[in-house]
């Protein structure tokens, strides 16, 4: 194999030439003859009764095609959206289910939710007509903050869901965990919020759809991670399509991060009025909409408790959180703070019990649903955050007492009291290489320097471990999910030698197309400008779960070897034949098949001619043709983990937060291309940094107007707050796919947030802050100055 | 957005005649801020006057002890400007860090004065400088020309046809960015020129304002030291989900002492 292409290679991109040469296809490029706009009319209110919609004005408004409303979607008897994994609740009782009516019937519910759909000749027209729909809201009270949801007088967002709760869901045994904090020589108690956020991926969400009336076919284009999971739900569940008369296409997708794997009602009515109106439909999210109706991620409170013994061996963990799910259980949602979340609390250590008590509640906001990590930084932080508090409460160096807990390299496989079986890991290397590279050592040297110039300097550990490479079929069957988690592949041979490479995983700016041709390339020593990866759409790619979970390699690419390996070995039938060996002979090697210990060969795209044009062929016991069709279901999820270190200084005078360096050392098991990693921990690492300093979503807490609503108010991380990372790899192969990695797409953001707010204490400590809640904004650190500043006084 | 017609005149006195004969006309220099509010269907003028082709109103010329720039003059062309940086450099730093690259090449200085949001920098610069507006019809003293929440002297049609800055013996601007819109969360501008010392703060508050306790102060003694003690009153300051009135109050005096001090370098 030519290093400079195959597993291991920094390869350039191949999809970044048409992006940036801005020959991209996305969804609203789609030149679609004949097209109607829609525009949806989305409720002002947090909450109300629709006393009536009077469409009569708007619909003569001029290019009006058509408008719908709930109540023609109850009329036509469409479903309404799913969710698609059951929580069992801890007295074994699934998850209360509210309806999820694809536009609002009676009732709205958050600001957002769809009203009405406008289909006319052109946006503009659509978006008049929408002002001349004349809503009459009966305006009620609505729950918005979420540490208040199950209060006695909060309004009801479900009838379905008493008191707004959706699940009371634990693991562990508390009474076990309860017994061991009797016998800690010291408990750290730990109150939290982990901020909501909006996920504001560059290319809005879109769809369009066309119906075929002579066939019976839609199309629909749209914005997904998960064209065919998609398309299971709009069939299976909503729109009663069949699934062979219903093909989506996921082209070119501008970032996901978690918001486009879920079915919305916006493309779910794109493709129901397709047929309807009978022209094609386009729609585009404006961004304003986007910050409204994307679901949002994160949104926890949460209390937590450490037992250490005398040592600082930890002996029990307890949490008790309380999870967002907004105002509708979207797709994943119950999923993301259970089984994504409570079973990763163990994180590197040897925390012997653990206790978890989750509660889900319904609020007049957005529907909340995974976000980059989904779940798992949200564990991270709370067993980072406590960790360190724990640390500078018993006066242990921080990464000291994190060592001590350390799952030793020798404990693999580990079984953690909260499910999940990690594989394989070593996490002390990565530790001490991170302490290196951001000399450790040197930092109280460093924090002397900074306070001459009046900055406090503090730093933080975060030392993550994740669950991805979602997932184990029977598992999350037997956890619930609504589906199974493999992935497929198809290695499809042209007679002239070039190859086509289906996946069912979906780019979205992964760089699938680089990395999996890598893959192929390596295995198979095809070069890399023969080989095309296909992907998001359901008509040419074998059904697959699409890319969330960091599962698209440890998953996808498992898929692509199994289908390499058919390959290979079909091939060598076809190469004995050809070379008059027999097939035991035969040997695969740099593209070439060879009779071992002789100088005979027959290259690869001989042995594929050979297979379509089988005029001297082995007829007896080979079919012509080489095209292979693989599916992987992995055996466990995969475990990243790594140990990032960040520095900051702050300004006490404007409790302004510079990060001055930042380092993150990972094991994502074996590397395919590592520019590609690099910048999916560059990715990852300013999501978390700007959950932890910025980003917040908020909303008025008696309206439940959206205040954090454009990009005037919501702060999005910029390449000016960063400094260069320093990164590197401490790598243990995943022992169970064939390729032995792990994954890398998530990992960023989920150890960073804790990493930088674990050095934001670290810095405020001399001066008597006790707390910081994300994101630690100016005003935020200022406020908590003042506020230790008044206490000091006192 | 919704319908309007667009014009683009080739004169003041063209556009004038458009802004007249259209009462719902508008007047467009960089659009920074009118298209975004036309997108959002926030406005819904029935022409456009884009005043792109009017060459008369764009350059920087030095007249004596002035500096006059033209109001169709674009950030970019303040903030690299080689007259504005040797006369005072102050102005072209705050050109220099209005938005984004994109903003600096689209935004005038003509357009950010005539809509005098609350966070905009270059009301601090014409307040602390003690700058002249000058219109199609008049001349305006900077003190009398912000009235308001996005409320100037300007009447029906009148278009600001330059700003006429006096040099400054010293002079600096020092901003503290909202961290969203990077616009003024607060700002503040410290000049001493021949009419005296001026401290202009813009952000804070409904429209920009002067620091009169720390202008005196500072006559005296231009130094940071001289203003430590001023503290300003958060009573009627901004107050959002990015910073409290007594947030911004308290930055204030940090920005003005940043200030003194960097004038001072
Ligand atoms: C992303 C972004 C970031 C920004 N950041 C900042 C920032 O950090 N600091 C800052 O100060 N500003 C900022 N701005 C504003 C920008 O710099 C412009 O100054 C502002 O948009 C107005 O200038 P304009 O030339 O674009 O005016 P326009 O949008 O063309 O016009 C604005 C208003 O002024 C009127 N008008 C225009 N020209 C004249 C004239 N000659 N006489 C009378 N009335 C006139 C128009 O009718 C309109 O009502 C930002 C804008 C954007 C879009």
């Amino acid at each position: 194999m030519t290093a400079a292409t195959g597993i291991g290679a920094r390869v350039l991109r191949t999809e970044d030439k048409r992006f940036l040469t801005g020959t991209g296809r996305y969804v609203d490029d789609l030149p679609l003859a004949r097209a109607t706009y829609a525009y949806f009319l989305r409720s002002p209110h947090a909450h109300a009764k629709i006393k009536s919609i009077d469409i009569s004005a708007a619909a003569k408004m001029p290019g009006v095609v058509n408008i719908f409303t709930g109540k023609d979607l109850v009329d036509a008897k469409v479903g309404g959206l799913i969710c698609g994994w059951t929580v069992k609740d801890k007295h074994g009782q699934p998850h209360k289910a509210p309806a999820h009516p694809v536009m609002a019937v009676d009732t709205v519910r958050y600001v957002g939710d769809t009203v009405a759909m406008i289909v006319a000749n052109s946006h503009d027209e659509a978006k008049d007509a929408a002002e001349a729909i004349k809503v009459d809201y009966d305006v009620k009270p609505a729950t918005i903050d979420l540490a208040k949801a199950f209060d006695k007088g909060s309004a009801e967002v479900h009838p379905e869901a008493p008191g707004n709760l959706v699940y009371d869901w634990e693991i562990g045994v508390k009474a076990d965990v309860d017994a061991a904090f009797a016998k800690a020589a010291h408990v750290t108690k730990l109150d939290l919020i982990n901020n909501r956020l909006i996920p504001n991926a560059m290319e809005p969400r879109a769809a369009a759809a066309e119906y075929d009336k002579g066939t019976g076919h839609y199309t629909l284009w749209s914005t997904s991670q998960n064209p065919h999971v998609l398309r299971l739900i709009l069939s299976a569940f909503v729109l009663g399509i069949p699934e062979h008369k219903l093909r989506v296409i996921a082209p070119d997708v501008g970032g996901g991060f978690g918001s486009k794997i879920f079915c919305y009602a916006d493309e779910t009515m794109v493709c129901w009025a397709a047929s309807r109106v009978g022209r094609p439909i386009k729609w585009t999210a404006e961004r304003s909409e986007s910050f409204q109706t994307d679901c949002h991620g994160r949104d926890h409170v949460t209390h937590a408790e450490l037992a250490l013994d005398k040592d600082g061996k930890f002996l029990a963990l307890k949490v008790e959180t309380i999870a967002n799910m907004g105002a509708y259980l979207s797709t994943f949602s119950t999923a993301v703070p259970t089984y994504l979340y409570a079973t990763l609390l163990a994180g590197q250590y040897t925390t012997p019990l653990i206790y978890a008590n989750v509660k889900a509640a319904l609020t007049h906001t957005a529907p909340v649903d995974a976000y980059r990590g989904a779940g798992r930084p949200e564990a991270t932080f709370v067993i980072e955050s406590i960790v360190s508090k724990a640390a500078a409460e018993m006066k242990i160096d921080a990464a000291e007492l994190r060592r001590k807990n350390f799952i030793p390299s020798t404990a693999f496989p580990y079984q953690t009291p909260v499910a999940l079986q990690y594989d394989s890991g070593n996490y002390p290397p990565i530790i001490d290489e991170a302490m290196k590279i951001a000399d450790y050592k040197g930092f109280e040297a460093r924090r002397a320097e900074a306070k001459s110039r009046g900055k406090l300097r503090g730093i933080g550990f975060s030392s993550y471990i994740e669950a991805c490479g979602l997932a184990p079929s029977q598992v999350v069957g037997s956890l619930g999910a609504g589906v199974g988690q493999w992935e497929s592949a198809q290695i499809k041979f042209n007679p002239t030698g070039n190859v086509q490479v289906m996946t069912g995983a979906h780019s979205h700016g992964q760089g699938h197309e680089t990395t999996f041709a890598q893959l192929i390339h390596d295995k198979l020593g095809v070069p890399m400008d023969q080989i095309e990866i296909v992907h998001g759409d359901t008509a040419t790619t074998p059904f697959g779960m699409g890319t969330y979970g960091s599962r698209s390699l440890a998953v996808g690419g498992s898929a692509i070897v199994k289908a390499t390996e058919k390959i290979i070995a079909k091939g060598k039938k076809v190469a004995a034949h050809l070379m008059e060996a027999s097939v035991a002979d035969v040997e695969f090697e740099n593209g070439t098949f060879k009779v071992a210990g002789t100088d005979k060969s027959v290259p690869l795209a001989q042995v594929v001619f050979a297979a379509y044009v089988p005029h001297n062929y082995p007829h007896a016991d080979t079919e012509p043709g080489m095209d292979e069709n693989a599916f992987y279901d992995p055996a466990n999820f995969v475990y990243p983990a790594g140990t990032q270190i960040c520095e900051l200084e702050i300004d006490p005078e404007t409790g302004t937060t510079e990060i001055v360096a930042f380092t993150a050392i990972d094991d994502f098991g074996n590397i395919i291309n590592p520019m590609i990693v690099e910048g999916q921990v560059h990715g990852g690492i300013v999501q978390g940094v700007g959950q932890a300093l910025f980003e917040a979503a908020v909303y008025d807490k008696d309206t439940g107007q959206l205040i954090s609503g454009s990009f005037m108010d919501y702060t999005m991380p910029r390449a000016d707050n960063f400094p260069s990372f320093k990164l590197g790899y401490k790598t243990t192969p995943c022992p169970h796919n064939p390729l032995g990695v792990k994954g890398c797409g998530e990992a960023g953001a989920i150890a960073s947030p804790a990493a930088v707010m674990n050095a934001v204490h670290n810095a405020l400590a001399p001066i008597g802050v006790k707390h910081v809640e994300m994101p630690a904004t100016s005003l935020n650190v200022w406020q908590s100055i003042q506020g230790a500043q008044r206490q000091a006084a006192e | 957005m919704y319908d309007f017609a667009y014009h683009r005149p080739k004169s003041v006195a063209d556009a004038i005649g458009l802004l007249k004969s259209k009462p719902e006309a508008r007047a467009m220099s960089g659009g920074m801020t009118l298209i975004p509010t036309l997108k959002q269907r926030l406005a819904r003028p029935s022409d456009v006057v884009d005043l792109g082709g009017v060459k008369e109103l764009a350059g920087i010329k030095v007249e004596g002890n002035n500096v006059v720039v033209g109001g169709m003059t674009r950030h970019a062309d303040v903030a690299s400007s080689a007259e504005v940086k040797a006369a005072i450099p102050a102005l072209a730093y705050l050109a220099g860090h209005i938005g984004d690259p994109q903003v600096r090449n689209r935004g005038t200085i003509g357009g950010s004065v005539a809509n005098n949001d609350p966070a905009a920098d270059y009301p601090g610069a014409v307040l602390a400088l003690n700058a002249t507006v000058s219109t199609n019809t008049r001349k305006i003293a900077a003190d009398d020309f912000f009235k308001g929440l996005f409320e100037t002297a300007l009447g029906e049609g009148e278009l600001i046809t330059g700003i006429s800055f006096p040099k400054a013996e010293k002079a600096a601007y020092v901003k503290f960015p909202n961290p969203a819109s990077r616009y003024a969360m607060v700002g503040v501008f410290v000049a001493k020129t021949a009419s005296g010392v001026r401290v202009a703060v813009t952000g804070a508050g409904a429209t920009v304002f002067r620091v009169k306790a720390m202008e005196e102060a500072l006559a005296k003694n231009f130094s940071s030291a001289a203003i430590k003690d001023i503290k300003i009153p958060a009573d009627g300051l901004n107050s959002d989900i990015h910073g409290s009135a007594e947030y911004r109050a308290h930055l204030v005096g940090v920005m003005a002492r940043r200030a003194v001090d960097a004038a001072n370098k």
